[in-house]
């Protein structure tokens, strides 16, 4: 197998360091639509112009840079050991290139690894793929997304059918939220986990639902949907008109870039369907800050693309 | 809304001056500190019988540096130089230094606003009602820096002036004092009683009611 470490580190660079054009395409957009003068609008004036900086640096345009999480889809006969430890190699140099922030927390000793190596750090999936039938040689797919912990602390799970615990001892009364086992109860799921993130999550950002599944890979679902360009339509009728819906009522929230108020709440939201028990009905809402740093790359023989 | 600079230290006029919407740019010395560093400070200073001797040291710094002072929740990427690039003679240059959400601090911070006599708190996402108590009585700040936009706050910080507790804490939550110059941020929590984030929530609970 081919000594991929090299091409590994580029990649985190490239997902560290500079956003996918459709990203700050839609930044640049919600920013032509907050009040002139505004504190969301100057917030967004000085997200472009980081994402810029960053750039032209090459430095982390957040310094937060997250769980390395790493789709890699491989050909028929290729060793995933020796993918992981490439991987584990890249992750540790582009650490000490300053690429990444070290991230890698033991806890129980409190102790940070110093190289975001750990036990289940970082994150890998794998899984064998055939495009030998589409293409003449078989290739590897590696996809990256880092995921900062502000918005990773703002997803949540919900069990449906949902009704909200008690009131919350700050002394409020909770949302009259009820939700059943339908899109409409999806619906409204959303919504609530939306209106609990505000900004923490350094809104504006992008939401990816997953619908079913178990607990755990419900997570794994909803953060594939990241993958997904923001201008695509969901291939499920139903479930365009719900990202559709759903895009246009979380903007009405007005939390807006930041949480300083505004129109701009989220600019991208994804829907995937899974398969589920009878007995569970779970949706899982991952939400990715606007600093939706993804990145990939192909490599085929000694070819890599990176997109 | 206006805007205005401000140096570290900053006075208790100059803060009260200040009012919710208002973009600062900030310059002086302030010092980063997240979880472990809010833990340490409570834990080790503030609620101890006696500090330790071998912690009294840097107790007696942070006091002077956070007298009229600031704290930035903020966990940088940092980057070693060669000391011939040190320029000061000191090793280390921030990389990428946006703030981390603030209201992890909300159990700590009031208490170390008055302790310490802060004049400001800078992070994300806004904080409590504890601090936002803290602020009105002892004439203080929360300035909300731009979450995400480390390379742009990375190129403010002129200088690292010190470290403390780097390796205990990690690079992240080590205590990191530093040196900028026109650092933006925008007054979220003002000494007048007055929060963005509380305001802000309201009224999307009013709107989320009215979608479901």
């Amino acid at each position: 197998m081919n000594d991929l470490v090299g091409p590994f580190v580029e990649l985190i660079r490239r997902a560290a360091t500079d956003l996918p054009a459709d990203v700050e395409a839609a930044l640049r957009t919600a920013y032509g639509r907050e009040e002139p003068g505004s504190a969301a609008a100057g917030a967004l004036a000085t997200v472009l112009e980081n994402v810029a900086l960053a750039r032209a640096h090459s430095t982390p345009i957040c310094q937060d840079t997250g769980v390395p999480i790493f789709y890699v889809r491989y050909p028929q006969g290729m060793s995933t050991r020796q993918l992981r430890a490439q991987i584990e190699a890249a992750v540790a140099e582009a650490t000490r290139r300053a690429y990444l922030r070290p991230n890698a927390v033991d806890s129980l000793t409190g102790r940070n690894s110093g190289n975001n190596l750990g036990v289940g750090f970082p994150t890998v999936h794998f899984e064998e793929w055939d495009v030998g039938a589409r293409l003449p040689r078989p290739y590897l797919r590696v996809d990256l997304l880092l995921k900062g912990g502000g918005s990773e602390n703002v997803g949540a799970q919900y069990k449906l059918p949902y009704a909200p615990p008690g009131p919350p001892a700050s002394g409020g009364s909770t949302v009259p939220l009820k939700a059943g086992r339908d899109l409409e109860g999806v619906r409204r799921v959303v919504l609530d986990a939306v209106y609990q993130a505000q900004g923490k999550g350094c809104a504006p950002g992008v939401l990816g639902v997953a619908i079913g599944a178990d607990r755990g890979t419900g997570y794994v679902h909803a953060k594939e949907q990241f993958f997904r360009p923001l201008g695509d339509t969901n291939p499920v009728p139903e479930l365009a008109q719900l990202e559709e819906r759903l895009l246009r009522e979380c903007n009405q929230l007005g939390i807006g870039p930041m949480g300083f108020g505004g129109k701009t709440t989220v600019f991208g939201v994804k829907i995937g369907a899974y398969h589920r028990l009878p007995a569970c009905y779970f949706v899982s809402v991952a939400y990715m800050c606007w600093a939706c740093r993804r990145a990939g790359m192909i490599v085929q023989g000694e070819e890599r693309e990176y997109h | 809304m206006a805007t205005c600079d401000l140096t570290i230290p900053i006075s208790e006029d100059a803060i009260r001056a200040l009012h919710v919407g208002d973009a600062v740019r900030l310059s002086g010395v302030m010092v980063t500190g997240r979880d472990a560093a809010h833990k340490y400070l409570i834990e080790t200073f503030i609620r101890a019988d006696t500090v330790p001797e071998s912690e009294r040291p840097l107790y007696e710094e942070l006091r002077r540096l956070l007298r009229g002072g600031v704290i930035y929740h903020c966990g940088p990427v940092v980057r070693q130089l060669p000391p011939s690039q040190g320029g000061t003679g000191w090793g280390w240059e921030f990389v990428a230094a946006g703030p981390t959400t603030s209201i992890r601090e909300e159990v700590y911070e009031p208490e170390i606003v008055a302790h310490f006599g802060l004049r400001g708190v800078i992070g994300k996402g806004g904080m409590g009602p504890g601090t936002l108590r803290a602020c009105q009585e002892h004439g203080a700040v929360y300035f909300h820096a731009v979450g995400g936009a480390a390379s742009l706050i990375a190129d403010a910080v002129k200088e690292v002036v010190a470290v403390y507790k780097k390796d205990e804490f990690g690079v992240p939550e080590a205590f990191w004092v530093i040196r900028v110059e026109g650092f933006p941020v925008v007054v979220t929590m003002d000494s007048h009683g007055r929060s963005i984030h509380s305001e802000v929530e309201a009224a999307s609970r009013e709107a989320l009611e009215g979608l479901l």
